[in-house]
């Protein structure tokens, strides 16, 4: 069942935001294909600690795929080649004795390098901040059953909800687009009775927050959606961009 | 029971006399005690500033609501944003008792269950106003937009968890953690987009600033740049979760860790029943010894799937060659009642002796069968995708097995820690003006906690107890202007950054993660599942040596300058390498067994738990005394005036 790897890693190396980072070549032998990818890069650290050389750093926390931490362009695609999958739940079964891998941060102007492999991704948190929750104070709520959502419908927003807020979708646009993203959680909010008060705001302030942050413009190449580790659909941007159509006419200034 | 004093007043510590439980009947408890609480006016809110630390379902509720009623916050978190903490990881969902299904639910039958789930170990009145909190915190998160799972009516579904006879769980698929923390988080950014909370993210509390005996600040490292930079505030809120990663392999985050509460511990606040450890029966097997983390497979799925050995030991045929006759559902038969939904502890506990008489399954014999055969020929493919798609995704990425075709292997893993920081009923630890919230307390769950009760107690501490209990704190404690030029702040940043400097000092030979696993080991052999006095008194001197180990050959390379992960881990692994002799302590001195805390010592002739009632009917508080001095036990006596003791019995 379980095999050994000899591998090549050519690895990004950046000891900080201001430094000119470099591609270093790593060999690693005897890894067990059961073992997940940053298993995987934690024997390496391990190795580099052994030898003296710094580890290389990456984000990661839960290892389960669903805090969104991990995540790096992996032979050039983000989060590597199984669809549907964060780096943490990627295994080394999935690739080939002697195998090279290139293994990159992701790369968008808005996220920048912090050392190797972590990036600053806070810009999804202020595209966020400017309108994507329901402005509603604790104490607020009648009973939970008094707004009947359609199960169809709850569906649709969970779809969208289960966005991971990695940024793969930002590292495999072309155009480091962030509309997959912001139009999911537009999207949650839009097909939710809860999210009809601030409908119109929310998609325009979330929009030019997004603007703001230095993402570029989305020209549906849909390369996220390939990416994406939780299968968000690009109709989540579409629908962004009727709600953003939709609040130029019904949104009062 | 020793007298020790309070800094402040210099009275002796009498846990009872301070737990502030209010008197009266348990229904009438906690609005009796909201109105004695003393208020803040909305204008003099404005004049506090809280530090909450830690941005899970405890803080980000507790950071927004609190800025929701004015107050001026700050909200630290060791990721890089406050959607990563680890509450967004559990799966299977939140109860509530709402009685949506008519099958007798009540707030009392929510609180008798968590009471009883716990082995009589979690005090009345906190598990009761839990109870009555839950049905909020459900209608809050509809208003906030959480897509919870619905009929196709357009209410809210259910689902059914262990140690409960009725449907009281709320669920968002397999992500309920994710959607709660979604909305907690949209929250919290809300303030912080209006000002009134200041994110402080990719910093870690390294300790807790005290002055005059009243928490008035914390120390933390920007993990950027590796500044030291300090926070003062009025009160200091720790949100920081469990601390399972002592054992290494958990089902916790790579990065939660102990240390925030450690600190706290170490300048004076209580740690409670810090043995009370909660080992999950349904998680993917151990395969290697590379392996960096274990990942549970949520309990939901005891729902459906049905929990099964072969029959006879040492049958290694595939599982779809063992007929039906030669299968045992070994919950079924042995307890027919509550079957495969008993409680954590007893489900994990029955997983072992299977295994250890050596029926266990897999290339380890360290396993035992998850079956949804007979659910999918009831329910057909597609239902038991809806419900459980994602997870099922999950075990096929993970172990490359399809579980629609064989049946999942699993076996127990830590998971959770009802064991944290000893708090009043107010939330507030020993130290004044410390409070501890949500896994980081120790408060509701007992020696056992239920399935989906951690988010609810997680969103009811933040959202409905210390938007009420903080109040009485700021209006009643003389708390004089304090800013971080207070040379309590130097101090405590001097002694913070020693012991970083310390680590990376040592200059050894072996690796953070070596030292870490080998500690793992230790208390998952001597203080996991099963545990006695011999066990126990060996793993802590072998703690004591490994603790040795780490200051003397540690090997951490860098500088304290820099984004420096492996000085990050270093850090943590050292104050787990001093709490795990707690932990072992407390375990050895608590001569019972009680839900999740089981020695070998004490069971009935069933195997089951045995309490004992008369001498253990406590909460074990210890507080601090020096480095290598043996900590002080104080016991708190919990009293039962609503519920009857009994032996626990799921059959």
């Amino acid at each position: 069942m379980s095999g050994k790897l000899n591998l090549t890693l050519k690895i990004w190396r950046q000891p900080s935001p201001e430094a000119r980072g470099e591609f270093k070549t790593y060999t690693l032998n005897g890894i067990s294909t059961e073992m997940s990818f940053l298993e995987m890069l934690d024997i390496l650290n391990s190795q580099l600690i052994e030898r003296g050389e710094e580890p290389v750093a990456f984000d990661n926390d839960c290892r389960e795929g669903i805090c969104g931490a991990c995540g790096v362009m992996i032979n050039g695609q983000p989060h590597g080649p199984d669809r549907g999958t964060t780096t943490c739940q990627l295994h080394m079964r999935r690739f080939k004795n002697n195998d090279t891998i290139v293994i990159e941060p992701w790369r968008a102007r808005a996220f920048p390098v912090l050392r190797d492999l972590v990036v600053d991704r806070s810009a999804f948190d202020r595209i966020i901040a400017a309108g994507g929750y329901v402005s509603v104070n604790v104490g607020n709520a009648p009973d939970g059953n008094v707004i009947p959502v359609p199960k169809t419908k709850a569906d649709a927003a969970l779809d969208a909800a289960a966005c991971i807020g990695c940024g793969a979708c930002v590292a495999a646009c072309k155009n480091a687009s962030a509309s997959l993203f912001t139009g999911a959680r537009i999207s949650q909010f839009a097909l939710l009775p809860q999210g009809q008060p601030e409908r119109a705001k929310r998609v325009q302030q979330m929009v030019a927050q997004m603007d703001a942050e230095g993402f570029g413009a989305c020209t549906f190449t849909t390369e996220c959606e390939a990416a994406c580790p939780a299968e968000i659909s690009v109709a989540n941007i579409t629908r962004m961009n009727r709600e953003y159509l939709r609040a130029l006419f019904t949104a009062t200034p | 029971m020793s007298q020790v004093s309070d800094a402040r007043t210099g009275q002796a510590i009498d846990l009872n006399r301070i737990s502030r439980i209010p008197s009266g009947p348990i229904a009438q408890k906690w609005d009796k005690h909201k109105f004695d609480l003393k208020l803040v006016s909305p204008t003099n809110k404005r004049k506090f500033t809280i530090i909450v630390v830690g941005s899970g379902l405890a803080g980000a509720s507790a950071a927004s609501s609190l800025a929701e009623l004015g107050y001026n916050v700050h909200c630290v978190t060791l990721h890089d944003s406050p959607r990563r903490a680890h509450s967004i990881a559990a799966q299977g969902g939140i109860n509530a008792a709402k009685n949506y299904q008519n099958d007798g639910d009540s707030v009392y039958r929510l609180f008798y269950d968590t009471i009883k789930g716990g082995d009589f170990r979690s005090r009345e009145a906190n598990v009761y106003r839990l109870a009555q909190v839950s049905t909020a915190i459900i209608d809050h998160c509809v208003a906030q937009g959480v897509p919870f799972a619905r009929e196709y009516g357009g209410t809210l579904a259910n689902r059914t968890f262990g140690g409960a006879q009725v449907s009281r769980t709320f669920y968002a698929r397999g992500q309920t953690g994710q959607q709660l923390l979604l909305g907690a988080y949209g929250s919290l950014m809300r303030q912080v987009q209006l000002g009134k909370v200041r994110l402080h993210v990719r910093r870690e509390m390294l300790d807790l600033v005290v002055i005059d005996g009243v928490a008035r600040g914390i120390v933390c490292r920007n993990l950027v740049t590796g500044d030291f930079e300090t926070l003062a505030g009025h009160a200091v809120l720790l949100c920081t979760g469990g601390y399972g990663n002592a054992y290494y392999l958990s089902t916790n985050a790579k990065g939660s860790n102990v240390t925030a509460a450690w600190r706290a511990y170490k300048r004076g606040a209580f740690f409670a029943n810090p043995c009370f450890t909660q080992i999950h029966p349904t998680c993917i097997p151990v395969t290697g010894d590379y392996q960096s983390k274990l990942t549970l497979m949520s309990e939901s799925l005891r729902n459906d799937g049905r929990v099964w050995v072969p029959a006879k030991p040492n049958d290694r045929r595939p599982p779809n060659e063992i007929p039906e006759n030669e299968r045992d559902y070994y919950l079924e038969r042995r307890y027919p009642a509550f079957g495969n939904m008993v409680p954590r502890d007893v489900a994990s506990r029955n997983a072992k002796e299977r295994c250890d008489a050596g029926y266990g399954i897999g290339e380890t014999g360290r396993a035992v069968y998850l079956d949804f055969a007979q659910a999918i020929a009831r329910d057909g493919e597609e239902v038991i995708r809806q419900k459980y798609g994602n997870l099922f995704h999950m075990y096929q990425k993970i172990t490359a097995e399809d579980p629609y075709k064989v049946p999942m292997r699993i076996y127990p893993a830590i998971h959770y820690t009802m064991g944290g920081l000893w708090v009043d009923y107010n939330l507030q630890s020993t130290i004044p003006g410390l409070y501890v919230l949500g896994e980081a307390n120790f408060s509701d769950h007992g020696a056992n906690r239920l399935g989906a009760s951690a988010l609810m107690q997680g969103l009811a501490d933040g959202y409905f107890v210390i938007p009420y209990t903080i109040g009485d704190h700021l209006a009643t404690s003389k708390l004089p202007p304090v800013t971080t030029d207070h040379p309590a702040f130097k101090e405590t940043m001097v002694e913070a950054r020693n012991r970083v400097e310390r680590i990376l000092s040592v200059h050894g030979k072996r690796t953070v993660d070596s030292i870490h696993r080998e500690l793992g080991i230790t208390l998952w052999d001597y203080c996991g599942m099963a545990r006695n006095a011999d066990g126990l008194k060996h793993a802590i001197e072998k703690i004591r040596s490994l603790r040795e180990e780490f200051w003397t050959n540690v090997k951490v390379l860098g500088r304290g300058q820099e984004l420096n992960q492996n000085l990050e881990y270093a850090g943590r692994v050292a104050d787990f390498l001093e709490f795990g002799e707690l932990l072992a302590t407390d375990a050895l001195t608590r001569n019972e067994s009680c839900g999740g805390h089981f020695r070998e010592e004490y069971q009935t002739p069933d195997g089951e738990a045995r309490r004992d009632d008369e001498n253990f009917c406590h909460v074990a508080a210890w507080q601090y005394n020096g480095p290598d001095q043996e900590p002080t036990l104080h016991k708190e006596q919990l009293k039962f005036e609503e519920v009857q003791l009994t032996q626990r019995s799921y059959k």
